[in-house]
């Protein structure tokens, strides 16, 4: 075992330890943290596979926007600050269940595919990602078109988001 | 115009006539009588033209005037129709065309032509009388056109039958004057009596037509052929003579013969089928003068003396013939004597002396026969043209004292009319005379005279002693219809009111009572003129017999019967009836012989009640009625129950219940437990989704995989 | 070093675990943080296996787990502004009460 090898062991046990809490604490706001730890785990396994910009990406949007956002949330849809009755389902098992196949028939198709145990190449010296990265996300022979498409999704999606959540009250 | 082609055209006015009166010129009565009228006499002008022609023809019996076409194709060969003219049909041709003619003209007068039309007549009842200035006077037939266009027909009719050359058209014309026949004796059709008699007469000739087409049909069947050119030829006859039958031991042309018979019997009205006679005295008068002196009866045994050479070929035939003519003869007379309708004497005259004849053809007296047959057409006319008179003025009478309850044909209600009518009183004795026989100056004598001789002269003894009793009983009745009608004092006011009718109806009695003296003349046997004149009728109408038969020598019996019988009978009847008054003075009213021997009740009971039982209560009530309607009446419940049986076990059950409620129950059902599935929670719909993706997804990867 | 199977794996586990959380849990806001735990396990995916690509120089794995970044954003503050504009409604934000799509 190499030490890269154990240094993702823990970074994947960390990881899905917290995606755990995340769906089995009881209090919302618990597992919105625990949402921003998993977050964490992830942005260091991207940076474990030298998508370091990616990484850094992850860490300022998802943690710095959407769980920020996701607090913001919990807080304006309680009566009071703390969250009453179960929160699990009654069946919780049928979605149990459903998981479980999930992972073991994701395992079982991925694990027929040749590439499977594939170990991953050196990276080539002076290998700079980001303007690789960049160079194909506005290259028109690349991604330039998927870029633009994706900002326009965000502008909808701000719109939307506004319009709907917006309360005549406060006019 | 040649005159076979002449020939051709005879039938033809009249029947131009009728078309044109029914179609045209139905509601003109001066237009219909002179279409009728011209035809008559254009009918009777070329008659008298080919009889003329006929009489300058030597051997006229060995080239006839004879015209034959094709018509029907029968194979190889076709059925030839044709006209023919030889001694016997211009003989006979002769004496229709001029009766039909004078019969024609008196119509005119007979239906009160010019009068006004009545008060209250009624098309179908005879006319009653019109006021005029407070006087009733006689009014117009209402169907004056149409009785025209029927005698027409009727004239086509016996025209056809004279000329034709075979027995098919002659049939023809036979059928013909049986359907007018029906027309006009049932003329006044709203009257019951009229009605029914015209019935009884198609119904009763009908019988006798249908033996006369078996007769034709074994006649065609044997010989191949209807012509009489062809039948009559000596190897057809002998043929028919040796074939035998197996029907009462009969020859072919026995059997044939007798069916033939059969036909004049009905037509003729012989002893059976003479019931239908006296009842068609229903019909105006002219018909009946029509159909029982010149046309229809003498039909009938023109027919048989036409068919002679057949008939006379077998004795046993001729045996029959001859028995129910001097039968009918006799039976006839006794019933004429108690006879008070001036019209029934003389229908019952008419069998009498039609049996005469068919009894002389009997006794193969051919030319006394023909001979008979064309006086009494003359003298049979002129006698019921003359009764019409006498009824026209005693209905003038009977408008004019108003009193509708006596009956202008009872002779008990006449007397005296020799005064008010006197042309009509002479030309009714004369033809009266005519009729009993009175010496040499009648032409009835000569004829009946013959026969009687004939009959005596070949020893048929029976025959002539039943002919002379019949004789006297003729003379005796007509004498006494005479005495009852025209001598003594009037009986009654109507007969007091009685006058001469006008000139359209003397007039033919006028000229039938010349020939009914002339006539006979032409026929007188050569020993009383001792050779001076030629008898030429028995020369002229004997060519037509193979073997020609001599003419008779003198005897004295038969003459002497003839004188006897004839002056005795008029005696007898003139001094019985002299004073007779009323029906209860007359001795002779007996039952039996009032009531025709009840001859018409046995028929009622044997033949009339059971025809009518079985048309009545058999076919109609059981077999129409109850069966067939009954098998109709099932198929109605029956399809109502089977539609209800298909309604209430198929229908219903099945259909409504188990597929039409049954899949909406079904469907329900799945509604109903489906339904919940939807629950609107999302992570359910999720969790199912996913179970489903999974249980497919494995399904197709290993199902592809394998 | 690591196989490629590790990270596939992880980002298995992390999509099962994301999924059970989407499924089971009754309050609207846990289910969208369910779906966002989700949307890293692809990332995840699409980063590693574009590290093990032959081709390193090809960038596709990287620019698309870009996009995922992007439409995740959005999608959370859109489900996020609905589950408010629903509480609001409806004054609940309990999954299983909100099923007016019910028969």
């Amino acid at each position: 075992m190499t030490g890269a090898q154990i240094i993702f062991l823990m970074v994947a046990a960390f990881t899905l330890l917290s995606a755990v809490m995340v769906v089995t604490t009881r209090n919302l706001v618990h597992a919105a943290l625990w949402l921003v730890s998993t977050l964490f785990g992830v942005a260091v396994v991207y940076a474990l596979l030298n998508a370091n910009f990616i990484a850094v990406v992850q860490v300022v949007v998802y943690i710095g926007a959407i769980a920020i956002l996701f607090i913001f949330a919990v807080m304006l849809t309680r009566k009071d600050m703390r969250d009453s009755g179960p929160q699990i389902n009654k069946n919780w098992w049928a979605g149990a269940l459903v998981a479980m196949l999930t992972f073991a028939g994701l395992a079982f198709l991925l694990s027929g595919w040749s590439g499977f145990s594939k170990t991953a190449a050196e990276l080539p010296a002076g290998f700079d990602s980001i303007s690789l990265l960049g160079e194909s996300l506005v290259s028109p022979e690349a991604y330039v078109l998927p870029f633009e498409v994706a900002s326009v999704l965000l502008l909808a999606a701000l719109v939307g988001a506004v319009y709907v959540a917006f309360n005549p009250s406060k006019k | 115009m040649s005159t076979e082609t002449l020939i051709w055209l005879l039938p033809l006015p009249p029947a131009l006539a009728f078309f044109l009166i029914v179609l045209f010129t139905n509601k003109s009565k001066a237009l219909s009588h002179t279409i009728a009228v011209g035809a008559a006499f254009l009918s009777w002008l070329g008659a008298m033209i080919v009889f003329i022609r006929a009489l300058g023809v030597e051997h006229l019996s060995e080239h006839p005037f004879e015209s034959a076409i094709n018509w029907l194709p029968t194979g190889e060969t076709f059925l030839k129709i044709g006209v023919l003219i030889d001694p016997l049909s211009a003989t006979v041709l002769f004496f229709v065309a001029w009766c039909v003619l004078m019969i024609f003209i008196y119509s005119v007068g007979y239906h009160n032509f010019g009068q006004p039309e009545g008060d209250h007549d009624h098309a179908g009842l005879p006319p009653h009388g019109a006021t005029v200035h407070g006087h009733t006077v006689p009014s117009v037939e209402p169907m004056y056109s149409r009785f025209f266009a029927f005698i027409g027909l009727f004239a086509f009719g016996m025209l056809t039958l004279v000329v034709s050359d075979n027995v098919l058209t002659m049939f023809v014309g036979w059928e013909i004057m049986g359907l007018c026949s029906y027309l006009l004796i049932g003329f006044w059709y709203g009257k019951e009596s009229a009605r029914n008699a015209a019935i009884k007469a198609f119904m009763t000739t009908r019988i006798g037509d249908v033996f006369m087409l078996l007769g034709i049909a074994f006649l065609y069947s044997v010989t191949g052929s209807l012509s009489f050119k062809d039948i009559f030829s000596e190897e057809v006859l002998h043929a028919l003579a040796s074939v035998p039958t197996g029907v009462f031991g009969l020859s072919a042309a026995g059997l044939i013969g007798l069916l033939l018979f059969i036909g004049t019997v009905g037509k003729s009205a012989q002893f059976p089928l003479h019931v239908w006679l006296p009842d068609a005295m229903e019909g105006p008068t002219p018909v009946s003068a029509m159909i029982h002196a010149a046309t229809m009866v003498s039909a009938g045994v023109y027919a048989v003396i036409r068919m002679f050479p057949i008939i006379s070929l077998d004795e046993k035939t001729m045996t029959v013939v001859a028995f129910i003519g001097a039968f009918t003869a006799l039976f006839a007379a006794t019933i004429a004597v108690a006879q008070n309708d001036i019209k029934r004497v003389l229908a019952y005259s008419t069998i009498s002396q039609l049996g005469f004849m068919i009894a002389a053809l009997g006794i193969h007296a051919y030319v006394a026969a023909t001979f008979h047959l064309v006086t009494h057409a003359f003298f049979k006319a002129l006698l019921f043209l003359g009764s019409g008179s006498v009824i026209h003025g005693m209905e003038h009478g009977v408008l004019h004292t108003g009193n509708h309850k006596v009956d202008p044909q009872d002779m008990f209600n006449m007397g005296g009319l020799r005064h008010k009518m006197p042309i009509t009183f002479w030309t009714f004795l004369i033809g009266g005379f005519a009729l009993s026989g009175f010496p040499l100056v009648t032409a009835g004598f000569w004829s009946k005279d013959e026969i009687l001789a004939d009959a005596w002269a070949h020893h048929h003894y029976a025959i002539f002693f039943t002919l002379a009793i019949a004789a006297f009983m003729t003379a005796f009745y007509t004498m006494r219809q005479i005495t009852l009608t025209f001598f003594g004092e009037p009986r009654t006011e109507e007969a007091k009111h009685a006058h001469e009718t006008p000139w359209t109806m003397t007039l033919p009695l006028v000229v039938l009572s010349v020939f009914a003296v002339g006539y006979g003349w032409v026929g007188m046997p050569h020993w009383i003129t001792g050779g001076l004149v030629p008898n030429w009728f028995h020369e002229f109408v004997g060519s037509m017999l193979h073997e020609h038969a001599a003419e008779l020598e003198f005897n004295i019996v038969p003459l002497g019967t003839s004188l006897l019988v004839a002056l005795g009978g008029l005696t007898a009847g003139y001094f019985a009836y002299r004073n007779v008054q009323s029906p209860a003075e007359d001795k002779l009213q007996i039952p039996v012989l009032k009531n025709k021997w009840y001859v018409d009740e046995l028929y009622n009971v044997v033949f009339i009640k059971p025809a009518v039982w079985f048309s009545e209560v058999f076919v109609s009530k059981w077999m129409d009625k109850g069966f067939i309607d009954g098998i109709l009446h099932l198929f109605g419940p029956a399809t109502g129950g089977v539609g209800s049986a298909i309604r209430n076990y198929f229908d219903l059950p099945v259909i409504n219940h188990f597929f039409g409620d049954g899949s909406a129950e079904v469907t329900w059902w799945f509604g109903r437990n489906l339904r919940p599935i939807q629950t609107g929670r999302i992570q359910q719909y999720l969790v199912l989704s996913l179970i489903v993706l999974f249980v497919v997804g494995g399904l197709l990867y290993f199902l592809l995989m394998a | 070093m690591v196989p490629l199977s590790w990270y596939l794996l992880l980002a298995a586990a992390l999509f099962g675990i994301g999924l059970f959380g989407v499924l089971v849990r009754r309050n609207a806001i846990a289910v969208l943080l369910g779906i966002e735990l989700m949307l890293n396990a692809v990332n995840i995916n699409l980063v590693s296996f574009w590290r093990y690509s032959d081709v390193l120089t090809s960038m596709s794995g990287q620019v698309f787990s870009i996009i995922v970044f992007a439409v995740a954003a959005a999608e959370v503050s859109v489900g996020l502004a609905l589950v408010i504009s629903v509480y609001r409604r409806r004054n609940t934000v309990i999954a299983d009460e909100l099923d007016m799509l019910k028969w």
